[in-house]
């Protein structure tokens, strides 16, 4: 394959979570390798029922400008996380999840989506990831 | 040799290029991918992925902003 995205998820902005999977589709898609590594607020969104709870990064007036955006959203059609990220394994995508954030906000492996999460892993697997990735983001 | 054909017509990115993506996966070698759709992007971005896979791109037409794009795995 030619090229890697190494992508950090960083954020559970619900904004900042469909950047992260659109990316790494579109790098799956042009014929790269891709892995997001959720860590702290992004890891949230891997519990169950946790992917599509996040707020807007930018006025999100209590929820109200998220619902304006949603239904933006979908009146452009555009595809739910949950299609994202099933896609994104799919073309063979790797989701990896931090488990020191895991540790500090006492999450549970049981409390996560295990169906998706490729590895329970820290930074050395990031960076094994990232060293040969011929692009990096942190979101 | 089969003929897949991925229907993309109202969908919008990232979906025509990942779908795309998904059926040129699943295709045999020789099989013949059919990608159509109305998403402007996608029809030239579709090619972009396919020439950066190694595939080949047999034909593009559009007609009233509805594209068809063949491609060969």
């Amino acid at each position: 394959m030619a090229g890697k995205a190494a992508i950090i998820v960083h954020s559970g902005d619900m904004d900042k979570v469909y950047s992260a999977l659109i990316l790494g589709n579109g790098a799956l898609s042009m014929g790269m390798e891709a892995s997001l590594f959720f860590t702290f607020w992004g890891l949230q969104r891997l519990k169950k029922g946790g992917l599509e709870k996040g707020q807007l990064s930018k006025m999100n007036m209590f929820g109200l400008g998220k619902w304006m955006i949603k239904r933006k959203m979908k009146q452009a059609k555009v595809a739910s996380l949950e299609k994202l990220i099933q896609d994104f394994k799919e073309l063979g995508g790797k989701i990896l999840a931090c488990d020191m954030t895991m540790d500090i906000m006492g999450v549970k492996r049981e409390d996560l989506r295990n169906d998706l999460i490729s590895d329970y892993c820290g930074v050395g697997t990031y960076m094994n990831e990232a060293k040969d990735a011929t692009i990096t983001l942190f979101i | 040799m089969a003929e897949i054909k991925v229907d993309c017509i109202g969908e919008t990115c990232p979906v025509p290029l990942v779908e795309a993506r998904k059926a040129l996966r699943k295709a045999k070698q020789g099989d013949i991918v059919e990608v159509t759709g109305n998403h402007p992007s996608s029809k030239k971005e579709i090619p972009m992925a396919v020439r950066a896979m190694g595939l080949e791109v047999l034909e593009i037409k559009e007609e009233k902003g509805t594209w068809t794009i063949r491609i060969r795995r």
